[in-house]
């Protein structure tokens, strides 16, 4: 009997102990009905093979292990940012207790997003009953200030019309008339989450720039910063540095202190976020910032529309990115760049001279949001290392060519590939026939790291299996300092561990390196 | 052992009263019948009869329900744990995602080879197949499973909202695909907008075992006299394996364990076995009930959370099968004795009286309470998300009076029940326990173990009640107050043992 009350074994040793052990091996035996041992030792061996490369990149229809998300999750991680706002989700109830899941699970967090359950009857007559009660339950019980509405997939496919249910729903006392409802069709079967996060933007942009006269306040900026799951970290970092150069801005959704509430007995349903007054106020902004252009197309779009000079980056992280992202905010607002940020910039620059023996020439393979991969692509170029594999399952055909432009602007990216709108089961063949160092990508990758053994760091929304790196910023030259620190240890533990034999390998176990 | 208790009706029923009353008139009315205060009959020591809440009916809308859907129910819980299946999650890339490997169906395998458990399989619908339908789209991807995955032993297809919206016929893709590559194809039509929760998923899923599994292939296996199903074990963070171990123990044979870690051939072989052993009630009586009526099979519920329900399953389990049985049933009990009483010699000291709310899915709600009391702690209030009457009916047998009773709770009646009642431990889902721990509540999530696990069987109860100790005990409780700010502290912590 493994199990004592002095050593209580939980799953992880408890299975390894030897009664555990001879049962699932008679289970096995006995009841699976399983392929014998060879048949599966070779099929896993064969999926080792170029062959094999070359019919699961073949693959036309069905996706495995993909790294996107569909559209309402992005528009509820939006809504989240803005003041005392409530996501009201039209469609399924299941969907929602998805999202909520997902976001909790990433961020340790609380996540508030309400359904307005339809079921089958509202499948046949359409769910505008559904929207009339939801709403009014919604507003008296959660007293939000407003409340956003996005579509599962289901109402999409039924075709039911926010904008009139929403005024149908006013019309029956919901919520009062000037009560603010913005709304996005948010389909799950278009693009992924971050489309479902410029929709929801966008949605409320319109709700309350839409017909309102526009006077533009010279030097001001709104920032847009996307779908980012380091958004406590970053938003922080960014905000830091605005303030050091004195520009006068306004974050369009931040949940920054959503998803990072104190404990202190007192539970925030809502907390900080984009105030209503200020969305308002933002139209007046000389230009549009965005941080992640592939998740703000169409609003930038809607911005530029209503008369604001827009720009966009890919997620500014490491020293170029960075700079360019300053040198923007600082034409714009006529502001200088302070000497302490070019010190901090030094910094960084120091850092990574201080290891580039260490990152100089290893290859990775980087997954995720368009942005990011580009992002990460860039910094790890501009540390001597070589982005061989760089796959955005949502990256579309214009990601794809601006990634090769990025690429060949640096000889470090001369032998990388682009992997526009292939998913992770794909990137376990490439990374069999191509392999890198390093891997860097979100949880679900460390299926990739058991299958390969490519060491993962984990950068990229979601992450489930480790806490508390997402409150850090990633963004910037402090941030670049914390990615290039988290590629570093990982670099040197895996160093250590396969040189940490007695006897056999007392050399290499360098106290300094 | 049983506790005696009787919790503070008077305070439930105003707390009740209380949230109903901050609802518009039409909701507060639907949301009345699903929350009681638990009655007792007149005869002192009879078992609660009044959990009388009405059930498994539609969630209004707008309220903040913790439920899911009937893909989740299938997909998440009764076929998913099937682990040498592929299963397609037919439609947008959504549902797979979120449920991806998020249950914790533990198994061993070579996944990705002859074992697909913790993959996301999608057919990530776009505009165009929502416009011209997805049944090609279908075809070739199981064509292609075939092609990448050959090892696997049959497919499911998960059906997501809009197949049955777009009027898909994935029973013709499945049956032809089948017959062309001589495997064992399921459809599933667990759209999420059917039915009012996850319990219609579970319904659905049992019901397509029993049409597209059962009886179709000869299958060349005879059972011997103590071959028995585990019908309803999850395996989650191991429980299945904790129960096996103990099954075996005493003699009997389990030639299949629906779902957790099973492989298709154990669903196959199912209707050969002498009885079905039922854990999780809610999602599996369906299939039982069919294994008795076109089998003969019998059924029998069992707990095996905490040595009061354990022991007395072991004995009825047992009983079954006669003394020879019984007699190793009682070895098997008195070999475990002093493990349990050493782990409750350490344990129930440090929670002796502690009060524990729980809020979970179909049978967790009542099933868990003995292990509770089997630790000297106090069930104050519990729910189910989806449970439906005759659950509620088996709850009488395990709450005491006076216990707060909610069904389909909304997330602002949870928040209140909880911060009226203010117990020293609530179990729920991971969606509950970031609100609950910043109220400066200990928390444990009751479906997924909170990582931890297995808390079935006598290696499980250790684990369990250590789980709640570590979660109570911890010091970080005590800190939430600033000490500049003048407010006493929740928290009473002891120190690790």
């Amino acid at each position: 009997m493994p199990q004592s009350a002095e050593k209580i074994l939980d799953h992880a040793p408890l299975f390894r102990e030897s009664e555990y052990r001879q049962m699932l091996a008679k289970k096995k035996l006995n009841f699976e009905c399983p392929h014998p041992d060879q048949i599966v030792a070779d099929q896993r061996e064969f999926t080792k093979t170029w062959e094999y490369r070359e019919l699961n990149l073949a693959r036309e229809a069905l996706v495995v292990n993909p790294a996107k998300a569909c559209q309402p999750l992005g528009a509820v991680f939006a809504a989240a940012g803005f003041e005392r706002t409530m996501s009201f989700v039209h469609g399924s109830q299941g969907c929602v207790a998805y999202y909520r899941s997902h976001l909790s699970r990433h961020f340790k967090e609380p996540a508030s997003a309400v359904s307005s359950s339809m079921t089958e009857d509202a499948a046949v007559f359409g769910g505008l009953k559904n929207m009339v009660d939801g709403l009014a339950n919604t507003y008296q019980l959660y007293d939000p200030k407003m409340i956003a509405v996005s579509t599962t997939c289901m109402a999409e496919v039924i075709g039911d019309d926010l904008h009139s249910f929403i005024e149908n729903a006013k019309d029956e006392n919901s919520v009062p008339r000037d009560f603010d409802v913005p709304f996005a069709h948010t389909p799950a079967f278009v693009g992924s989450h971050v489309d479902g996060y410029d929709g929801m933007v966008k949605g409320i942009l319109e709700h309350f720039w839409k017909g309102q006269e526009r006077t533009e306040a010279a030097g001001t900026i709104n920032i847009i910063p996307g779908f980012d799951g380091f958004c406590v970290g970053n938003n922080r970092e960014l905000k830091r540095l605005l303030d050091l150069m004195g520009v006068s801005y306004t974050f369009i959704q931040d949940a920054s202190d959503q998803f990072d509430t104190p404990s202190d007995g007192e539970y925030r349903m809502y907390d900080g976020g984009t105030n209503i007054e200020d969305v308002k106020e933002a139209l007046n902004a000389e230009a549009t910032l965005s941080l992640q252009y592939y998740n703000t197309r169409k609003t930038l779009e809607y911005c530029e529309q209503v008369g604001q000079a827009t720009a966009s980056f890919h997620y500014p992280l490491g020293v170029q990115a960075t700079d360019e992202f300053l040198m923007e905010l600082s034409a714009i607002s006529g502001k200088e760049i302070p000497e302490t940020i070019r010190l901090e910039r030094g910094r960084l620059v120091d850092a990574m001279a201080d290891s580039q023996s260490w990152l100089h020439g290893k290859k990775y393979a980087i997954y995720g949001d368009p942005d990011f991969v580009h992002a990460m692509a860039r910094f790890v170029m501009e540390t001597g290392g070589e982005p061989t594999h760089c796959l955005a399952t949502n990256g579309t055909s214009a990601w794809e060519a601006e990634m090769k432009e990025l690429l060949a602007s640096s000889p470090f990216g001369k032998d990388a590939q682009v992997w526009a709108g292939k998913d992770l089961w794909a990137m376990r063949s490439l990374l069999f026939t191509e392999p890198v160092d390093l891997l860097i990508g979100n949880s679900y990758g460390k299926y990739l790291e058991r299958d390969t053994g490519t060491p993962l760091i984990r950068l990229m929304f979601p992450i489930f299996d480790r806490h508390h790196h997402h409150r850090f910023a990633l963004m910037g030259y402090q941030g670049g300092l914390r990615v290039l620190t988290t590629i570093l240890d990982k670099i040197f533990d895996k160093l250590d561990r396969e040189t940490s034999q007695t006897g056999v390998t007392d050399y290499s176990y360098d106290l300094t390196r | 052992m049983s506790l005696e208790y009787k919790n503070d009706g008077a305070l439930h029923a105003k707390l009740v009263e209380e949230v109903l009353s901050q609802y518009p008139d039409k909701a507060a009315k639907h949301r009345k019948k699903h929350l009681s205060v638990a009655k007792s009959g007149d005869e002192a020591g009879e078992v609660v009869s009044e959990c009388d809440v009405k059930s498994n009916i539609k969630s209004i809308p707008g309220v903040m329900t913790i439920r899911g859907c009937a893909y989740a129910g299938s997909k998440g819980v009764v076929w998913g744990p099937v682990k040498d299946m592929v299963h397609i999650s037919h439609g947008p890339v959504g549902c797979g995602q979120y449920s991806w490997s998020q249950r914790r169906n533990y198994y061993v395998g070579t996944t990705g080879i002859d074992t697909f458990g913790t993959m996301q399989f999608t057919s990530d619908f776009q505009e165009k197949d929502i416009v011209f339908g997805g049944d090609k789209k279908l075809e070739q991807i199981i064509d292609e499973i075939e092609g990448l995955f050959p090892l696997n032993n049959g497919i499911t297809v998960q059906s997501e909202c809009p197949i049955g919206l777009i009027g898909d016929d994935t029973e013709a893709v499945s049956r032809n695909k089948a017959r062309e590559h001589g495997k064992t194809i399921v459809p599933v039509r667990c759209e999420g907008f059917r039915g009012v929760s996850q319990s219609l998923g579970h319904h659905i899923a049992n019901d397509s075992i029993r049409d597209w599994v059962f009886d179709k292939k000869d299958i060349g296996f005879e059972a011997g006299p103590y071959d028995v199903n585990v019908i309803g074990d999850y395996n989650i963070g191991g429980d299945a394996w904790a129960s096996r171990i103990l099954l075996e123990e005493i003699g009997l044979c389990v030639v299949g364990n629906w779902s957790g870690d099973a492989t298709l051939a154990e669903i196959e072989r199912a209707p050969k076995a002498r009885l079905n052993l039922i854990h999780c009630y809610r999602s599996m009586n369906y299939i039982c009930r069919h294994m008795e009526e076109k089998y003969g099979i019998a059924w029998m519920e069992y707990n095996f959370f905490g040595p009061s329900q354990i022991e007395a399953s072991l004995r009825k389990i047992a009983k079954h099968f006669g003394p020879e049985i019984e007699e190793k049933a009682e070895k098997v009990i008195a070999k475990y004795r002093p493990l349990v009483d050493a782990v409750i010699a350490k344990y129930r000291p440090r929670l002796e009286g502690n009060t524990v709310m729980l809020y979970v899915g179909g049978l967790r709600p009542r099933h868990v309470i003995t292990a509770y009391e089997d630790l000297g702690m106090v069930i104050v209030g519990t729910g189910y998300e989806f449970a439906h009457n005759d659950d509620y009916q088996r709850t009488g047998h395990y709450v005491k009076n006076g216990t707060l009773i909610y069904d389909d709770v909304t997330g602002y009646e949870l928040e209140k029940f909880i911060e009226g009642v203010r117990p020293n431990l609530v179990g729920s889902g991971i969606k509950e326990k970031y609100p609950v721990q910043k109220m400066g509540i200990p928390f444990r999530q009751m479906h997924s173990w909170d990582y931890s696990g297995p808390y079935h069987g006598y290696d499980g109860f250790a684990i369990f009640a250590r789980d709640v100790d570590l979660a109570i005990n911890n010091p970080v409780w005590g800190l939430y107050q600033a000490p500049w700010k003048e407010s006493p502290s929740h928290g009473r912590a002891m120190a690790a043992e």
